[in-house]
C-alpha cells in the first residue's frame, strides 16, 4: 500500500513536472519582452507590453463582449471540427476500400492540403452569404485533406498480423474494420483531426477577420483599426484559448477511445 | 524425395480408433510465389496428416516456406495446389476449428489482457459477464493472472506471447496452429513456455502442429516430427519421437533426447548448409 502511494506521488510529479517547466518558460518570455520593450529595444508602438496586454483584458471583456465572440468563434471550431471527424474519416475509409479512388486522388488531394483555400472565400460568401456558415464550411474544407490522408495513412499502417488475426477468428468484413483496423489507426487518424483543426481555426479566424463578421476574428479586426494595439493581443490570446481547449478535449477524447498507449 | 508416407501417427495414450480419423489432411500442397526475380517455389508437395490428440512439429531452415505452408492450413493464403481438409472438410478460408498462433507480436494494444483474450468469445456474441469469466480461466492457464486489466504495452514480449496464446485457446479450436510463438524469447523462456504448451497439450488434449527452427523445442514437445528441405520446401522426413509422456523441460537431459536431437540435426545441418551457400551465391551474383 505504501510503496503503492509512493508511486502514485511519483507519478503525479513525473507529470507535474512538465507542466510547471512549461509555464515557467513561458512566464520567463513575458518578462524577457517586458524588458526588451521597457528598455527600448522593441518599439512599444508596434509591440505593447504583456503588461499593457493584460491590463487591457478587462476593457475587451466587458467593452468588447470578448466572451460571446469567444464562443461564437469556439462554436464555429467545433462545427468545422466535427464536420472534418465525420467527412474527413469518412472519405478516408472510402479511398482506404477503392483504391482506383485512392489512385486517381490521393495526389490531388495531397496537392489541396497545401494551396491557400482561404483566397476562395469570396465564392462561399456567393454560396453560403455573409453568415456564420460561410466561416464554418471554410474552415471545414479547408482542413479536410490532413484529415483523410491521416486517415488512409493510419487504415493502411495497420500491422498485417493484426489483419490475419481478425481474419482467422473469421471476422465479418465490417467486424474487421470496428474491431481492428479502426482502433488500430485512431491514433494516426486523432493527429489528422488535430492537423485539420489547427487549419480549420486559422481559416475561421482569418475569414472572420477578412469579411470583418462574426467572432474573435472581427474583434482583432476591429481593434487593430483603431490601432488598440494591446487589446489585438489581448483577443489573439483568447483564439490561442479557442486552441488550447480543442487540444485538451482531444486528448480526453483519444485516450478514453483508445487505451493503452 | 516427398513421396507419401505412412501416415501411422502414433498417438502414445490415444485410442487406435481416433488415429484411423485424422483431424487435419494436408494432401500434396505446392505454392510458388511470383517475383520480380521469376517464380519462387515456396512449398514443393507436401503431404502429411495429424490424428486427433497428436502434436506434430514442422521444421526446417529459415527460408523452407514453413510460414507459408502455416498460412496455407490457417486458410489465410489461396492460390496453390491440392488441398488441406480439416475434420473431412475441404478447407476454403479460415475454419472454425483452426486456431492459430503467429510468428510475429499480435495482441491487440488497445485491449486489455482480458479483453485480448475475451476477443473471439466477443465475436461469437457470448454475453460480457460470461466471456470475462471464460476469458480469466485462460489467461490463468497461461500463468497470467494478476495480470487482466494490464495493457500489453506494460508486458515483457513473453507475455505478450502467451496473451496471444490464451487467446486462440479461448476460441476452443479443435487444431492449433503456431508459427515460431517463441522465436523472439530468449533459451529459459522458451524453455518454461515450452513446459507451458506441454502441461495445456496434456491437460486440454489440444491436437497442436508447431511450426519451429528450434530442435530442443521440437523434439521437447512433439509426437513427430516433420523435417523439411531448404528452398523449395520438400519433406526430408518424419521423425516419431517415443519419449514418454507426460514430459517436461527435464528431459532435455536424458539419453534419449539427445539421441534424437543428434538424429535429426544430421538433417538439418545439410539443408541449412545449402541455405548458407545459397545466400552467399546470391550475395556473390549481386555483387558483380
Ligand atoms: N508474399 C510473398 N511473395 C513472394 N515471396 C514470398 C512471399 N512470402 C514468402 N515468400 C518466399 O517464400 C519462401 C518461404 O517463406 P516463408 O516465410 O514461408 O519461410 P519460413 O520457413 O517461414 O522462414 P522463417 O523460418 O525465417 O520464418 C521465402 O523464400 C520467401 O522469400
Ligand atoms: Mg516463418
Amino acid at each position: 500500500m505504501a510503496a503503492q502511494s509512493h508511486g502514485g506521488n511519483r507519478f503525479i510529479w513525473q507529470q507535474a513536472v512538465p507542466v510547471l517547466f512549461g509555464i515557467a518558460c513561458l512566464f520567463a518570455v513575458v518578462v524577457l519582452l517586458e524588458i526588451l520593450i521597457r528598455f527600448g529595444f522593441i518599439n512599444r508602438f508596434i509591440v505593447p507590453t504583456p503588461l499593457d496586454i493584460v491590463g487591457s483584458f478587462g476593457r475587451i471583456i466587458v467593452d468588447e463582449h470578448v466572451g460571446s465572440r469567444f464562443l461564437l468563434t469556439f462554436g464555429e471550431a467545433l462545427g468545422a471540427t466535427a464536420l472534418l471527424t465525420v467527412f474527413g474519416i469518412s472519405f478516408g475509409v472510402l479511398l482506404h476500400r477503392v483504391r482506383l479512388i485512392r489512385l486517381a486522388t490521393e495526389t490531388w488531394i495531397a496537392a489541396v492540403a497545401s494551396a491557400p483555400l482561404v483566397l476562395m472565400y469570396p465564392l462561399f460568401l456567393v454560396i453560403f452569404g455573409r453568415s456564420a456558415l460561410t466561416i464554418i464550411m471554410m474552415g471545414f474544407v479547408s482542413a479536410l485533406p490532413p484529415v483523410i490522408l491521416k486517415t488512409l495513412e493510419g487504415l493502411s499502417s495497420t500491422r498485417p498480423v493484426l489483419i490475419n488475426v481478425g481474419r482467422s477468428f473469421k471476422l465479418t468484413p465490417s467486424q474487421l474494420y470496428w474491431k481492428i483496423l479502426f482502433p488500430a489507426a485512431l491514433p494516426t487518424i486523432f493527429v489528422g483531426v488535430r492537423l485539420g483543426m489547427i487549419f480549420a481555426l486559422i481559416n475561421i479566424v482569418g475569414v472572420e477577420f477578412l469579411i470583418n463578421f462574426g467572432g474573435l476574428g472581427q474583434l482583432v479586426n476591429e481593434l487593430s483599426e483603431r490601432y488598440d494595439l494591446p487589446g489585438t493581443y489581448a483577443a489573439i490570446c483568447f483564439v490561442i484559448l479557442v486552441s488550447v481547449v480543442f487540444f485538451i478535449v482531444t486528448e480526453r477524447i483519444e485516450k478514453w477511445l483508445r487505451p493503452g498507449a | 524425395m516427398g513421396g507419401t508416407m505412412p501416415s501411422n501417427p502414433s498417438v502414445g495414450s490415444d485410442s487406435a480408433g481416433a488415429a484411423t480419423q485424422p483431424l487435419l489432411v494436408v494432401d500434396d500442397i505446392y505454392k510458388q510465389f511470383e517475383t520480380a526475380e521469376g517464380p519462387v517455389v515456396a512449398v514443393d508437395h507436401v503431404s502429411f496428416d495429424v490424428a486427433p490428440g497428436e502434436f506434430l512439429s514442422v521444421i526446417g531452415p529459415s527460408g523452407c516456406g514453413k510460414s507459408t505452408l502455416f498460412n496455407i492450413m490457417g486458410g489465410l493464403l489461396d492460390g496453390y495446389d491440392g488441398h488441406i481438409k480439416v475434420a473431412g472438410e475441404t478447407l476454403r478460408g479460415p475454419h472454425a476449428s483452426v486456431g492459430m498462433i503467429f510468428q510475429e507480436e499480435s495482441t491487440f494494444p488497445w485491449r486489455t489482457v482480458v479483453d485480448n483474450v475475451a476477443f473471439p468469445l466477443e465475436i461469437a456474441g457470448m454475453a460480457k459477464a460470461e466471456r470475462l469469466d471464460r476469458a480469466r480461466h485462460f489467461v490463468e492457464l497461461v500463468g497470467l493472472d494478476g495480470f487482466e486489466r494490464r495493457y500489453p504495452s506494460e508486458l515483457s514480449g513473453g507475455m505478450r506471447q502467451r496473451v496471444s496464446m490464451a487467446r486462440t485457446l479461448a476460441s476452443e479450436p479443435k487444431i492449433l496452429l503456431m508459427d515460431e510463438p517463441f522465436a523472439a524469447l530468449d533459451e529459459q523462456t522458451r524453455l518454461l513456455l515450452g513446459d507451458k504448451v506441454l502441461q495445456i497439450q496434456q491437460d486440454l488434449k489440444q491436437t497442436t502442429l508447431l511450426i519451429t527452427h528450434n530442435l530442443t523445442e521440437a523434439v521437447q514437445l512433439s509426437d513427430r516430427i516433420l523435417v523439411m528441405t531448404y528452398r523449395p520446401g520438400r519433406m526430408k522426413r518424419m521423425v516419431e519421437i517415443k519419449l514418454p509422456r507426460p514430459r517436461s523441460s527435464e528431459i532435455v537431459g536424458s539419453d534419449a533426447f539427445g539421441h534424437y536431437v543428434a538424429q535429426i540435426w544430421n538433417d538439418l545441418r545439410e539443408e541449412a548448409s545449402k541455405g548458407l551457400k545459397d545466400d552467399e551465391a546470391r550475395r556473390g551474383g549481386t555483387r558483380r
